[in-house]
């Protein structure tokens, strides 16, 4: 699935561990690696976040400026969200511009945040036609771990939690908190040999047939998907990672996305 | 165009269609000289144009795989296939749909027949009316089997979506743009599925009923395509007997 290289004799490993209901570093199938956020680390940032989840190191930081709506939608505040597999992230990842991996990382994280609806966009109006805020979220993978899906989207909305608004620099009186208004959490799970697993590690996810991510709210409902890889999944295995993943994004909001 | 008032009015769409029911579907095989297979697929107000050529030499070399063929999926959509001139060439989405389209493609092609080829497919919007990708994907299956690529099954595709708070099969343009949720799926006639997106938002419960849905939809585009290929080549023989 990745372009990464990895051993036949270390895939035939982690499969037989997968037969015996195991995995590489010990964790149960519908277990997250040790995650931790820190907020605010970037103080040139409007917001920002760097998010270590097992191995995987993310950094991502959320930009606000002013700038010109969309003509379709003349009252509502732009979200842009950009990822870049940067060559120091992995010996596998090229300079030059995005490529379909990245790009399609960008689009799952921006689609689980856009259509959430968590940002109240049309609090991000300050005068319609001319002027709103436009939000960029920057991605910057640092280390590749596996599971930068997650990560990313992990980084994304905790640094739109602690991002503001800057008012004050742009004369429009005092800096106010991003209208945020649900948190959307993204899970990721792929399926190896027949069984399923959350957060992949680096190993899991190159041997890997498929890897499917839901993002789900506060509410419990679904709000983005995305299928990615080559192997089919069944009904019934779509089912249960949903199931699953909506069940673990309720974990991981309560201890680690408050708003 | 600004919104309906109302995208469903006792259980009839915007345009007069049963929640459960697809668009007219209209479906030309190998209407391409040049190609080794191709398909002219409609799909609602969608006109899609799908070319496969190969198996053949790969370019650049370094892409070719010594123990199977590379499969490459260019889906394109043409500046004048919408409203507003789109700027041609390939953008963000259409590098994403490509890479989901070619997924959903790749695990029905025995691509271990053919080391150190390309199959590539090319897939044009000529006009775009909601359901681009699952209009593309359907054409592709079929130009591959028109190629004489070959393959485990058919893949055929459609989406699913919620509107006025009911789920309803195919959305048209409206219901895209106005609609709660979409999420194109395709899949194998034995019903496994090799794409699923989603944005939107969907009850846990409306969507293991969305993915029911789809799948009664794809099953129903599966036949049509059997027909299509069918029809093509049953001619065919035909033409062949009556020479003999």
């Amino acid at each position: 699935m990745s372009n990464e290289i990895i051993a036949e004799l270390h895939k035939d490993y982690i499969y037989n561990l997968m037969v015996k209901q195991e995995r590489e570093d010990g964790r149960a199938f519908d277990q997250y690696r040790e995650l931790v956020i820190e907020t605010n680390v970037i103080n040139k940032a409007e917001g920002s976040a760097r998010v270590r989840l097992g191995d995987t190191h993310v950094v991502v930081g959320v930009k606000i400026q002013p700038g010109t709506p969309f003509p379709d939608t003349p009252d509502q505040g732009v979200i842009i969200t950009n990822l870049e597999l940067i060559p120091l992230a992995s010996p596998v990842f090229e300079s030059g511009p995005p490529r379909e991996d990245a790009i399609e990382l960008a689009r799952v994280v921006d689609r689980g945040i856009r259509e959430s609806q968590c940002i109240d966009l049309s609090k991000l109006c300050v005068t319609a036609g001319e002027k709103v805020w436009m939000v960029f979220i920057d991605v910057h993978v640092l280390d590749d771990g596996g599971n930068i899906m997650d990560a990313a989207s992990f980084g994304a909305v905790a640094a739109l939690l602690t991002a503001k608004l800057p008012n004050k620099r742009y004369d429009l009186g005092e800096d106010a908190p991003v209208p945020m208004r649900n948190v959307p959490v993204s899970v990721t799970a792929v399926e190896i040999g027949g069984s399923i697993m959350l957060d992949p590690s680096l190993n899991e996810e190159s041997i890997a047939g498929t890897k499917l991510t839901v993002t789900s709210n506060q509410e419990g409902d679904v709000s983005a998907m995305q299928k990615s890889g080559v192997q089919p999944l069944t009904t019934e295995q779509i089912n249960y990672i949903v199931d699953m993943a909506i069940e673990k994004a309720k974990e991981i909001r309560e201890k680690f996305l408050v708003i | 165009m600004s919104k309906p008032e109302k995208l469903i009015e006792d259980g009839i769409r915007i345009d007069v269609r049963r929640a459960d029911a697809l668009r007219h579907i209209k479906i030309e095989v190998g209407v391409l000289n040049r190609a080794d297979g191709s398909c002219y697929f409609e799909f609602g107000g969608n006109k899609v144009m799908a070319a496969v050529y190969g198996p053949r030499e790969v370019h650049p070399r370094h892409m070719q795989k010594s123990n199977s063929a590379v499969v490459r999926y260019r889906y394109n959509m043409a500046s004048f296939s919408v409203e507003d001139r789109k700027r041609p060439g390939p953008d963000r989405r259409s590098i994403e749909v490509s890479k989901v389209s070619r997924e959903a493609l790749e695990p029905v092609i025995f691509q271990e027949y053919f080391p150190r080829s390309a199959i590539d497919i090319f897939v044009e919007i000529l006009q775009a009316d909601a359901g681009t990708r699952t209009a593309g994907i359907n054409a592709a299956s079929i130009a591959l089997a028109d190629a004489g690529i070959p393959m485990k099954s058919l893949i055929s595709a459609c989406a699913v979506g919620k509107v006025d708070d009911t789920l309803v099969l195919d959305l048209n343009k409206d219901e895209d743009n106005y609609g709660q949720a979409d999420m194109p799926i395709a899949m194998t006639p034995d019903g496994r599925i090799t794409l699923i997106q989603m944005d939107g938002h969907l009850t846990k419960d409306e969507f293991k009923e969305a993915i029911e849905m789809a799948k009664t939809g794809c099953l129903a585009i599966h036949e049509l395509q059997k027909a299509a290929l069918t029809e093509k080549y049953s001619a065919q023989m035909e033409g062949v007997n009556n020479e003999q």
